[in-house]
């Protein structure tokens, strides 16, 4: 009993405390939640940032691209719809905008198809898997530009190792000009392209072949499933949401995709291989034409929007912010 | 029936493994070939066919890069930039993140919502309005025009990676903290950021290496040499005449190798900032 008594007395005191402990708390959150600026002091130095260099910027596009802007840049009058209607009468806007739409669907397609079993194979175990991770890591973390670099000099139909690399292996006979028509050329950005985002595409589908459960596997194996049932019927739809996430970052990524082009051919031969980005950037600051780059800028700033509703969607963001 | 299923899973084992190895290097071909030519003296690299390796080894180009172009001045810029945008990010989202990370309140939906929105732009769709704002501001030419923009366009997956990490550390810590009489700020300082350290690297890193590696801001704002960061410096040296290849490739290498390295160590991490944690 005496023991017990003892005993009792510590408890109360932590009782006592907890109590201590929420009041204070609670005054403190309350105090917090009830102060004049609530959250603002807070986040106000972000949304500051965003406003003035990412909003503003995409206010002042939209408002150039109605106005009638001299070839300095000087912002003279509105002229309503004009700029666009020059955009369209610009003979190589429709193949451009082809151009891109291919661009986009190639390269996003061969992505997506190239990373599934890429991140297969870096998920199984394997003697140096962590090596081969970090060795795909490569791409991802370098600079586009340089890898563009690269990619220029492989192809070079001189000097090109790809050349080389072709006539040792008896694939062709005699050095070919890779960029030297603009189909060509055009094929060969769209591999850099590929093999710039395949290394992030590739780790999130593996982020989401963790989240697959092992046992469910075995017991599937058990069951007398072959390999191709097991990926078609519990793989699959559990890599769903990384695949969809992944399609529509790479979808506004490549949309955006400009170093790749401007390092490897310019969009050149005349536009002949740019993609709306890298056009509405060349009417700009190429042919001084500010006005309808602005209206190019914009077309392509609403496409975005629509790719950034579809990832809001797909992300289901806010059941993530909750 | 045991041997039988060890046999099979060797089998497989070796394919696997195999193909691992032809993905890795293929991903690391065109890096490895810059490396080799970086290595090899004038004369080899216009041989015609080109060749894989040096016949010479020559760390000659290595210690000349820095004489032919002014690659230190690159490299400087490079780095005062992209740590100055990266400070500039981790002082404003880590209290926004933290704020946001525990407490519910009015606008909180917008607030993450124009974060998630401004994640998804990059800063190459509005070159157009970027540069007529920065030539309203007289800033085309200087650092704290890349600055200020690297650190507005990054700060969304900070404030994502961030806000994620704080709302992982249990808030009795934080009780106990001020119990013991910390201030919120204090409790911030000497509990959370600690404990969310693995999340400040990563902010850290992955902003760094963006500010470090963009190129058409700083293509589009930048005309000088002492303005100019690495990557625009170095594809200048395309556009003329006779490219110089191999210090080129030397001059990249110096750049890539280290941000390859910082990425390795924040590779856990990055999908779930970068999928606003839709993934992982």
């Amino acid at each position: 009993m005496g023991a017990g008594e003892k005993s009792s007395a510590p408890i109360s005191m932590v009782v006592l405390m907890r109590r201590k402990q929420l009041i204070h708390v609670s005054s403190k959150k309350s105090s917090l939640n009830k102060s004049r600026f609530g959250a603002l002091p807070w986040i106000a130095p972000v949304i500051v940032m965003i406003v003035v260099m990412v909003l503003y910027p995409a206010y002042e596009m939209i408002r150039t691209s109605f106005h009638d802007v001299d070839q300095t840049g000087f912002m003279k009058k509105w002229n309503g719809l004009t700029n666009y209607r020059v955009l369209f009468k610009n003979p190589d806007l429709i193949p451009v905008m082809t151009r891109t739409l291919l661009w986009v669907v190639v390269i996003v397609l061969a992505t997506v198809l190239i990373s599934l079993p890429v991140a297969q194979i870096l998920h199984s175990k394997f003697p140096g898997r962590k090596f081969v991770r970090y060795a795909i890591i490569v791409p991802w973390a370098a600079s586009v530009v340089m890898t563009a670099t690269s990619w220029r000099w492989i192809l070079d139909s001189f000097y090109g190792i790809l050349n080389t690399l072709c006539l040792d292996l008896h694939i062709i006979k005699e050095p070919i000009d890779w960029l030297g028509n603009t189909t060509q050329s055009f094929i060969w950005l769209m591999v850099v392209a590929v093999f710039v985002s395949v290394p992030f595409t590739a780790y999130v589908i593996l982020a989401g072949l963790t989240t697959v459960p092992e046992d469910i596997l075995e017991a599937a194996t058990v069951d007398g499933a072959t390999g191709f049932q097991r990926y078609r019927t519990i793989i699959f739809p559990l890599l769903r949401p990384a695949l969809l996430v992944s399609t529509v970052i790479n979808l506004i990524n490549v949309f955006n995709s400009f170093p790749i082009i401007w390092v490897i051919t310019g969009g050149g031969p005349g536009y002949a291989t740019d993609t709306t980005t890298t056009l509405a950037y060349k009417l700009s600051f190429r042919d001084q034409n500010i006005g309808a780059s602005a209206s190019m800028a914009t077309i392509n700033f609403m496409i975005i929007l629509l790719f950034i509703m579809a990832f809001l969607k797909v992300s289901k963001w806010k059941e993530a912010s909750e | 029936m045991s041997s039988l299923r060890t046999k099979r899973f060797t089998g497989r084992k070796v394919s696997l493994a195999i193909s691992g190895y032809i993905i890795g290097l293929l991903f690391t071909a065109p890096y490895i070939h810059m490396l080799l030519t970086s290595l090899k003296p004038k004369s080899e690299i216009t041989a015609i066919p080109g060749t894989y390796t040096p016949k010479v080894w020559s760390f000659h180009n290595y210690i000349e890069v820095w004489k032919i172009i002014p690659l230190a001045q690159y490299l400087k810029s490079s780095f005062f930039i992209a740590f100055c945008a990266t400070v500039i990010v981790l002082i404003c989202a880590v209290p926004a993140a933290y704020y946001v990370a525990r407490n519910r309140f009015r606008g909180r939906t917008a607030f993450l919502l124009l974060v998630l929105i401004t994640q998804m732009f990059s800063p190459t769709a509005l070159v157009v309005g970027i540069f007529r704002e920065i030539v309203k501001f007289h800033l085309v030419n200087t650092y704290l025009a890349l600055i200020l923009i690297y650190a507005a366009f990054n700060m969304a997956f900070s404030v994502w990676i961030l806000s994620s990490f704080f709302s992982s550390i249990p808030f009795d810590i934080e009780e106990a903290a001020w119990i013991d009489g910390a201030s919120r700020w204090g409790t911030l300082r000497r509990v959370i950021l600690p404990l969310a350290l693995p999340g400040l690297v990563t902010a850290f890193i992955f902003t760094f290496i963006a500010a470090w590696n963009e190129f058409v801001i700083a293509l589009t704002l930048t005309s000088d040499v002492k303005h100019e960061p690495l990557t625009v410096g170095l594809t200048s040296l395309i556009g003329q005449y006779q490219v110089q290849w191999n210090y080129l490739f030397a001059g990249s290498l110096i750049a890539i190798i280290p941000v390859v390295i910082m990425f390795a160590l924040i590779e856990k991490w990055l999908v779930g900032g970068l999928t606003a944690g839709s993934v992982k």
